[in-house]
């Protein structure tokens, strides 16, 4: 909403700024975006009179122009335009002036000739040809009426305006118009609010009702219809005050009828309508206009000239033959005020909001009109609009307004009531504020209170509950007034839940290893699975869809968290980067159902990625100290070979008690070059809903060892697909007790080892709590283990 | 010794005890000073050039718009408040019915909300976990609620189809809007420094009554006006209000007994005052050179 301060000082005196207007208004609710200062930097600009124009001795193109600018001296100004003649008012930019864009005007010789100023064209005072119709599209701006020289131009043009935007909540349709904004200002400032004058001192003695009939068949879609009829209308351009209100507000000038009906909607909030009379058809002896909804197909021309196929959801305004207007919408092609109009019917009707933005949205028209009913407007709004409209035809002497109004108003609406506790208010607000000091405040937006009900007008259907009062008392106490408090009341204790210890925990260690989280879109495109090599029936692609996404990439949620990281891994390779490890902690979304009857599983899940930083193992060792910091054991690391995504001979499932916790690989070559990355990518995906659910985080103390340990190597030799977890586990079982750990410390194949076989070198680690373990005792171990290690078919390696 | 007389022995004794100390410190010694010297040499030869750098790979990092909502986190929970999180996808109950905001409301509308089949939607804020917290804990409560909510916005420097909200929602008896005020100063103290101030505009929500924004003051100029706050000196940081009574009685708590106050916050907005980051596109593309500054 844009309001030009001038024009709100018809209605409320203030003697402030723009800048306190502006924010004093924010402070009680109506919050100013921005302040718009027209011609603000237009300085020194005078209106001249050309007394005498001569031609320049050197130059063709150019003549020099004396000007009567009201003092002693006639300054005299070369110019090149061929619009001048000897007479005219024009505006002139003296020395040292300046005009829109900061141009500085100076004294200076043109071709040899003195030049005291410029004049000036409309472009060069900030505005153009359409806000100042009478200008001419090339040359200087010369005006219509005389004027005393030396007047200032800002003030004879009126290219001085301080225009303030407001933000309008939702909840305050009443706000859309500069009465709503002089309400809200008189009530901040608390000054007088001044309603304009809405009645003409003359009507015909012809009755509006002997001409038209009005009838409204869905009263549901419009509560309200007002006709009045203004004849002998003389179309033309409006005045300039006019036509500059409807520019700094944001509106663009037609003719003055139309103009009216547009400075109505933004001085009262009322959209209008004006139809040619002779547009609307005759039903027996009378006009005739029926608000009714539209019939399937109807096709209908709207006044932009576009064509629109309508349906039965949306109302019209129609006569007994075709519908000449969209509801709150847009008038038609047929029986738009054209300048051959000799009286005109002037629409101001109350539609219901929902069924003007969903008919608006449906024909993909929105106007000035739609949006302001379909925030709901006050029915009690029509009648005022109608009558300033005509109001204002007297004013513009641009026709005659009929006596009467057909008003179609089945059930008018009344001001309703509100419980009101002067306590409940002061308990809510926390404050202290008299009861007097609350009624006062509540005239001041014409709410008016006796005993423990406020009275509210029509025009403010947000005020519901006590609550709306409460707001109402406080904005105008001033918010900044309320004391702030700390809470009373029983303490409550603040802290992170296990979960979210858990993945501060992750993130932690992420950190530690090198890896930087990634945030990715939670949807994306169907293609990914394509992209990720995933089998045409392979269940992972169950995804939810999104009903209305925005194109195609971002149109079902994601089944799998791979696409996200690799997506981002991509950007970093194409931009050169030389290495990448990227992780998230992000939810996929699985449907239960391909249809959607319940809510599709939310998973956890941790993915993590890197190129240029490392191998397999790297990887390998990130997700074990995840597992072990998080105190999940015994996880087990399969080589897997189902992945489609995933090298075949280097991917390991991961699972602990044969529940799959997800897998790590390396990724495979082909959805790497999908992804355009010319580098070996690993990546591993890891259920974090498991580790939230199973980690044991509770320490508990042991004594640290007493007697010495142990430690002796042993290299066994078995067949290459023999997995070291196979030997490992073999080995814990086998060495009893008193084995602490078996750690590997070398692959070999090669020289002195068979082909198809390796050599994997342990480090076996033995201690007993309470005693020393002797030679023997270790040696016995060790022949059992290595008996155990021959039924899975691993000799010891003899040097 | 055995040679000599009783006379002669000790004597003797101690000349040879003496000439074996002797002989014993003149060892110690040379082997000190050997040792000495070898130490001085070895020092010597293994100086290094400590101005090499350190071939270990750098620590990786968390996301800026993670570590703004650690801190968010951090701030509340010294103030008494518990995290609760809810579902990305939710139903048009708690996305929007049961926070006041009716059928037909332009908030519904398809261009803003992404929608699913069955009556599912992605949320469009967090203020459903508000529904769900009412439903489940037992008063008085104090939560925030941190996550990614969704909008059918088109991506560009400041919007995206996915971004990040925290919601905070206090219910108890004789709660007031002056106790929302000094919680929401305090946070901003926290935030944004203890000369912060915190300035609160009258505002529209349909789930809370009274409502407001609250802004701070900006932490670029202290207040005197830039390029960050529009030369208001001020920047929106918040939404909040005192809960509907509509939306507490829904959720089955009596209004006239029980009252609170509850607010939200745009993660991303604040992550990119906070760092200077001055395009959102930035926050999800993920290059390793933007991660590796916060």
């Amino acid at each position: 909403m844009n309001v030009p301060f001038s024009w709100l000082m018809d209605y409320v005196d203030l003697t402030c700024s723009a800048d306190e207007f502006a924010h004093e208004m924010t402070m009680t609710g109506t919050k100013a975006e921005n302040i718009i200062k027209y011609g603000e930097e237009i300085n020194n600009v005078v209106i001249g009179k050309i007394i005498s124009i001569a031609r320049h001795p050197s130059a063709d193109k150019l003549v020099i122009c004396k000007i009567d600018i009201g003092g002693e001296k006639a300054p005299q100004i070369v110019t090149g335009a061929k619009n001048v003649y000897e007479g005219a008012m024009v505006p002139v930019a003296l020395n040292g002036a300046t005009l829109a864009g900061g141009l500085k005007i100076k004294t200076s010789k043109l071709r040899g000739e003195l030049s005291e100023g410029m004049l000036c064209s409309i472009e060069e005072l900030g505005y153009s040809v359409n806000e100042y119709p009478d200008a001419p599209a090339d040359g200087i701006y010369i005006l219509n009426e005389e004027v005393s020289p030396g007047a200032d131009a800002r003030d004879i043009l009126k290219l001085r305006e301080d225009t303030v935007e407001f933000e309008i909540t939702s909840n305050r349709a009443d706000c859309n118009s500069m009465l709503g904004i002089a309400r809200e200002a008189a009530a901040t400032f608390k000054k007088t609010f001044s309603f304009p004058e809405t009645l003409p001192k003359k009507e015909t003695s012809e009755d509006v009702n002997e001409l038209i009939d009005v009838e409204i068949l869905n009263a549901e879609l419009c509560p309200r219809y007002i006709a009045r009829i203004v004849k002998n209308v003389k179309i033309g351009p409006s005045p300039l005050w006019l036509r500059q209100r409807l520019i700094t507000a944001g509106l663009r000038p037609i003719n003055n009828i139309v103009d009216i009906t547009n400075y109505v909607m933004l001085e009262v909030g009322q959209p209008m309508h004006a139809f040619d009379i002779d547009s609307i058809s005759f039903c027996g002896e009378k006009r005739k206009i029926i608000v009714r909804n539209a019939k399937k197909d109807e096709k209908f021309i709207t006044l932009d000239g576009a064509e629109h196929v309508l349906d039965e959801t949306m109302l019209v305004i129609a006569d007994s033959q075709k519908a000449i207007a969209v509801a709150g919408v847009m008038g038609g092609e047929n029986s738009k005020v054209t300048e051959n109009a000799t009286a005109v019917l002037f629409e101001s009707a109350n539609f219901n909001g929902t069924n003007v933005r969903l008919t608006s949205k449906k024909l993909n028209a929105r106007t000035d009109a739609s949006s302001r009913y379909e925030k709901g407007l006050d029915p009690n709004l029509s009648i005022v609009a109608v009558n300033r409209a005509v109001k204002l035809v007297e004013e513009l002497g641009c026709g005659e307004t009929l006596s009467g109004m057909n008003d179609c108003y089945p059930s008018p609406k009344q001001p309703h009531t509100v419980k009101f506790r002067p306590d409940r208010i002061n308990k809510i607000i926390g404050a202290d504020i008299p009861a007097e000091d609350m009624y006062e405040m509540l005239s001041r937006v014409e709410i008016s209170v006796s005993d423990d009900t406020a009275s509210v007008p029509t025009f403010r259907p947000d005020i519901e509950l006590e609550e709306d009062i409460a707001e109402e008392i406080a904005r105008f106490y001033g918010y900044d007034r309320v004391t702030p408090t700390l809470m009373s009341g029983a303490p409550t204790v603040g802290k992170k839940n296990l979960k979210q210890k858990l993945e501060d925990s992750i993130r932690d260690i992420m950190t530690a290893s090198g890896f930087y989280e990634a945030l990715t879109y939670s949807f994306e495109s169907p293609k990914v699975f394509d992209k990720l090599n995933l089998p045409k029936d392979d269940p992972a692609r169950n995804s939810v869809v999104i009903s209305n996404p925005l194109g195609e990439d971002f149109s079902v949620m994601r089944a799998t968290a791979l696409n996200g990281i690799l997506q981002a891994l991509s950007i970093n390779y194409n931009r050169r980067n030389n290495e990448a490890a990227l992780y998230e902690l992000c939810k996929i979304y699985k449907p239960k159902a391909l249809l959607l009857t319940e809510s599709p599983d939310e998973r956890n899940v941790l993915v993590m990625a890197f190129y240029g930083i490392g191998d397999f193992f790297t990887l390998k060792g990130v997700i074990e100290r995840i597992f072990d910091r998080v105190g999940i054991k015994n996880v087990e690391y399969a080589p897997e070979k189902s992945l489609s995504y995933a090298h075949p001979g280097r991917c390991a499932s991961i699972t602990k008690n044969s529940v799959n916790l997800g897998f790590l690989c390396e990724l495979h070559p082909v959805v790497a070059e999908n992804y355009k990355i010319d580098a070996r990518v690993y990546i591993a995906c890891v259920n974090a809903d498991f580790i939230y659910e199973n980690a044991d985080l509770t320490k508990r103390f042991e004594p640290l060892p007493k007697f010495p340990s142990v430690t002796r190597d042993v290299a066994v030799i078995v067949q290459n697909d023999v997995t070291a977890a196979t030997i490992e586990k073999t080995m814990i079982k086998a060495g009893g007790k008193t084995l602490r750990s078996a750690r590997l410390f070398d692959v070999y194949k090669g020289e002195n080892i068979e082909k198809g076989f390796k050599s994997l070198a342990y480090a076996l680690n033995f201690r007993a709590a309470d005693r020393t373990l002797t030679d023997e005792e270790v040696l016995k171990s060790i022949e059992k283990i290595l008996a155990s290690l021959e039924k899975v078919g691993a000799k010891l390696r003899d040097h | 010794m055995g040679g000599l007389n009783e006379q002669e022995r000790p004597e003797a004794g101690k000349l040879a005890n003496d000439a074996r100390s002797l002989i014993e410190s003149a060892l110690t010694e040379a082997k000190t000073v050997l040792g000495q010297s070898e130490l001085t040499n070895r020092l010597l030869n293994e100086e290094i050039d400590v101005t090499i750098s350190a071939p270990s790979r750098p620590l990786g990092g968390r996301h800026p718009i993670t570590l703004v909502t650690d801190d968010l986190k951090d701030i509340f929970i010294g103030m008494g408040y518990e995290i609760m999180e809810g579902p990305d996808i939710e139903t048009d109950y708690y996305n929007f019915a049961a926070l006041n905001i009716p059928e037909n409301h332009p908030a519904k509308d398809e261009q803003d909300t992404f929608y699913l089949d069955g009556g599912f939607l992605l949320r469009t804020q967090t203020s459903p976990v508000q529904i769900r917290a009412m439903e489940t804990k037992p008063l008085p409560i104090r939560i925030i609620a941190p996550g990614r909510v969704y909008r059918a916005d088109q991506v560009d420097a400041t919007h995206s189809p996915v971004f990040h909200q925290l919601e905070g929602l206090v219910i108890d008896e004789d709660i007031t809007f002056g106790d929302l005020k000094g919680s929401l100063e305090t946070f901003a103290r926290e935030l944004f420094g203890k000369s912060a101030k915190a300035r609160f505009r009258p505002h529209h929500f349909p789930f809370t009554e009274p409502s407001a924004e609250m802004d701070a003051t900006c932490f670029a100029c202290g207040g005197e006006g830039c390029r960050v706050c529009k030369d208001s000196g001020w920047i929106e940081l918040l939404g909040c209000g005192m809960v509907h009574p509509k939306v507490l009685k829904t959720s089955g708590i009596d209004p006239e007994k029980y009252i609170g106050f509850a607010f939200g916050l745009g993660l991303d907005r604040i992550a990119m005052l906070k760092y200077g980051v001055s395009d959102l596109r930035l926050m999800y593309e993920n290059d390793v050179n933007f991660l590796k500054q916060f």
